[in-house]
């Protein structure tokens, strides 16, 4: 049942977010950490089209997009604990994570830097003759950037295949939406003739479904689509935001369409028994737990790992000197 | 003396200069609903409204364009930028138009703009929100480059920038926001381009600025325990530099290091020691040393962080390898 895998990444997700907030409240996970909780629709909906051979850009809010692709929860809570084991040897952290084996082109700390990758992801297959397509995720907060703009114009003029992913949950920190942009979503998109749709991204299928339709077309090789995914991040913009711009109602309206909750009860009223949900939900919370395990088991860097690894051979600044 | 925080200092020196001068104004990402994300304009929007303390949309060079432009009709714009790193998204609207501006129009137009910019690396950010960009743009001639140490230089060099007749990059270390330190209650100016003698010593001068002034001061301290006197020097303003005060130090103890947290190759200290030793090789007894960051993008793993940063032990290391010449 398609519904039953749309559900256990988004309790994947969803679970292992919890934990990361817990552990970076005990000190355990360094840095700053933007949690995914109550978007995870998106990431699962939208990535169950994936594909080997397909592409990847993400944001400073990329573990679900990261766990929906398939990357390994304990190489990525490795990653968060800053070990040697993570999915990029501790160099990277939260809001940088890169899996280029599974096509995952970076999270990234900068708000719409993965747009213009994106772009140049699309130019690349179409250059080598690559079947594939590219999805590109970014926030609401990125339609201020100019890079969005020519994003969007580039991948339109030369008909890449790329897939804009705007997850909208109404806030980039603590600025809301209307506050920062002056135009409508579809009249933008629109400008550029690229087809768009939008999803209730609480929605799984209609998420699911709305990306399959564009894919169609980004995949039959007319250029790239948008897909405007509605959401709400029920935790603060960072762990330890004391979240003064918005009101504790409009977060408790917004959590009674848990996407979570919507699935799990979608799937009972189809006739799933709950014993099967919960084996499946117990199986999930194992793998978890053994990610947990594993990060808190695996050493640190080695402090020396520090020096190398800016390009493909050692670079030594002064050579009479040691590193 | 009262103690403040840096950041309770900044916002005092923002709060003063906004009330002194109606052409003040400020703009940044963030900075009214929260009161900056380091919550270092607390209060602000209260006292002088939306308009004057203004939200604005992720758009990093159309601020520094607009920064400019209003600058050009006459305000006096203060752009807060969420972290330093957010600057390179800029680079055309500061260096090609604003940093050249009063040179290319023949001193026909200025650009009196003050751009706020949280440095440095703190508790593993990475990659994107730890750098320390001064080397870059003190290369780029058309910036004057602030980087202070503690809260009372905070307070008074920020009302020097927003007096200032130019372009004031003004950089403020994240690990500096919490840190208290004594400021004076009435109003008082920091120049620019003054350094300062922080501590004296006859046997070596260490010279830095902003958080790594912090570090110095703790070798120093580990010097006297060892029987050396060291002279400490707080740069300040990195351009204009300070170079009487600079070269009369080093001039009388004969030995210096150099150490700052941006990156060590081509980096300030590099300039630094160059100067030094043109102005002052026979004088010297050792050549200058130079801490900084390791050429790498900032690792986000702790012991990496670590590992490229400079340390207390890196600045004492080099101050010994200079004390070591005969
Ligand atoms: C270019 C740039 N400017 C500012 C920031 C600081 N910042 C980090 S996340 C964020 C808000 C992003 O909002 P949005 O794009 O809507 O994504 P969301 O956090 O809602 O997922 C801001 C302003 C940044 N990382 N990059």
């Amino acid at each position: 049942m398609e519904l039953l895998d749309l559900y256990r990444i988004m309790y994947r997700i969803r679970r292992f977010e919890e934990r990361v907030e817990r552990l970076f409240l005990a000190g355990k996970i360094p840095g700053f950490v933007h949690l995914y909780i109550g978007q995870e629709a998106v990431a699962a909906g939208a990535l169950a089209h994936f594909r080997p051979g397909d592409y990847l850009t993400s944001t400073h809010r990329g573990h679900g997009h990261a766990l929906a692709l398939g990357v390994d929860p304990r190489d990525l809570m490795a990653e968060l604990f800053g070990r040697r084991t993570g999915v990029c040897r501790g160099k990277g952290g939260s809001m940088h994570l890169f899996d280029a084996r599974r096509g995952m082109l970076g999270a990234n700390g900068i708000v719409a830097g993965g747009l213009p990758i994106a772009v140049g992801a699309g130019l690349g297959l179409r250059i080598l003759g690559h079947e594939g397509a590219v999805f590109c995720f970014f926030g609401d907060g990125a339609l201020g950037r100019g890079v969005l703009h020519e994003s969007l114009n580039l991948a339109a003029l030369w008909q890449l295949p790329v897939l804009f992913v705007l997850e909208n949950n109404r806030y980039a920190s603590t600025t809301g939406f209307a506050e920062s942009h002056a135009f409508q979503v579809p009249a933008l998109v629109g400008a550029y003739g690229i087809p768009y749709l939008e999803a209730d991204g609480s929605d799984v299928e209609e998420v699911h479904r709305a990306v399959g339709e564009l894919l169609a077309h980004v995949r039959s090789g007319r250029g790239p689509a948008f897909v405007e995914a509605h959401t709400y991040r029920f935790k603060g913009h960072y762990v330890g935001d004391p979240e003064r711009y918005r009101s504790r109602q409009e977060v408790e309206e917004a959590r009674r369409r848990d996407p979570l909750g919507l699935a799990r009860a979608r799937l009972l009223a189809l006739g799933l028994a709950q014993e099967e949900l919960e084996a499946l939900e117990r199986k999930e919370e194992e793998l978890l737990e053994e990610a947990v395990v594993f990060a808190e088991g695996s050493p640190w860097p080695d402090p020396e790992e520090a020096l190398v690894g800016v390009f493909a051979e050692p670079v030594s600044d002064y050579p009479w000197e040691e590193p | 003396m009262r103690e403040i925080t840096f950041a309770e200092a900044t916002r005092e020196a923002m709060e003063e200069e906004m009330a002194r001068d109606p052409r003040v104004f400020l703009m940044g990402e963030d900075i009214a609903k929260q009161g900056g994300i380091f919550g270092q304009f607390k209060g602000l929007p209260q006292r002088f409204g939306l308009e004057r303390i203004r939200d604005t949309p992720i758009s990093e060079p159309t601020l520094v364009g607009a920064a400019l432009g209003a600058a050009l009709v006459g305000a006096r714009p203060v752009l807060d930028i969420h972290f330093a790193d957010f600057l390179l998204l800029a680079m055309d609207e500061l260096v090609n138009q604003m940093a050249s501006l009063r040179y290319m129009s023949g001193g026909k137009l200025k650009a009196p703009v003050v751009i706020r910019a949280p440095d440095g690396a703190i508790r593993s950010a990475g990659a994107h929100h730890s750098k320390s960009l001064e080397g870059l743009f003190l290369h780029l001639p058309g910036f004057k480059v602030v980087a202070p140490a503690t809260p009372r230089d905070a307070k008074g060099l920020l009302k020097s920038a927003i007096r200032a007749e130019d372009p004031v990059l003004y950089l403020e270390h994240k690990a500096l926001y919490p840190r208290k330190g004594p400021v004076p209650e009435g109003e008082y100016l920091v120049p620019l381009g003054r350094a300062e003698v922080v501590r004296e010593g006859r046997d070596v001068t260490l010279i830095s600025y902003s958080l790594t002034l912090h570090k110095t001061l703790e070798a120093a301290e580990a010097l006297a325990r060892d029987g050396v006197e060291a002279e400490v020097v707080d740069l300040k303003t990195l351009y204009p530099l300070d170079w009487d005060t600079l070269l009369g130090s080093v001039e009388r103890t004969g030995r210096a290091v150099v150490a700052h947290e941006s990156w060590r190759f081509l980096g300030p200290g590099a300039e630094i020691a160059a100067t030094l030793e043109e102005r002052l090789w026979r004088k010297l007894k050792a050549p200058v040393a130079r801490v900084g960051a390791a050429h790498v993008p900032i690792p986000f793993s702790p012991p990496l962080e670590r590992r490229v940063i400079p340390q207390v032990e890196d600045i004492l290391m080099a101050a010994k390898e200079v004390l070591a010449w005969a």
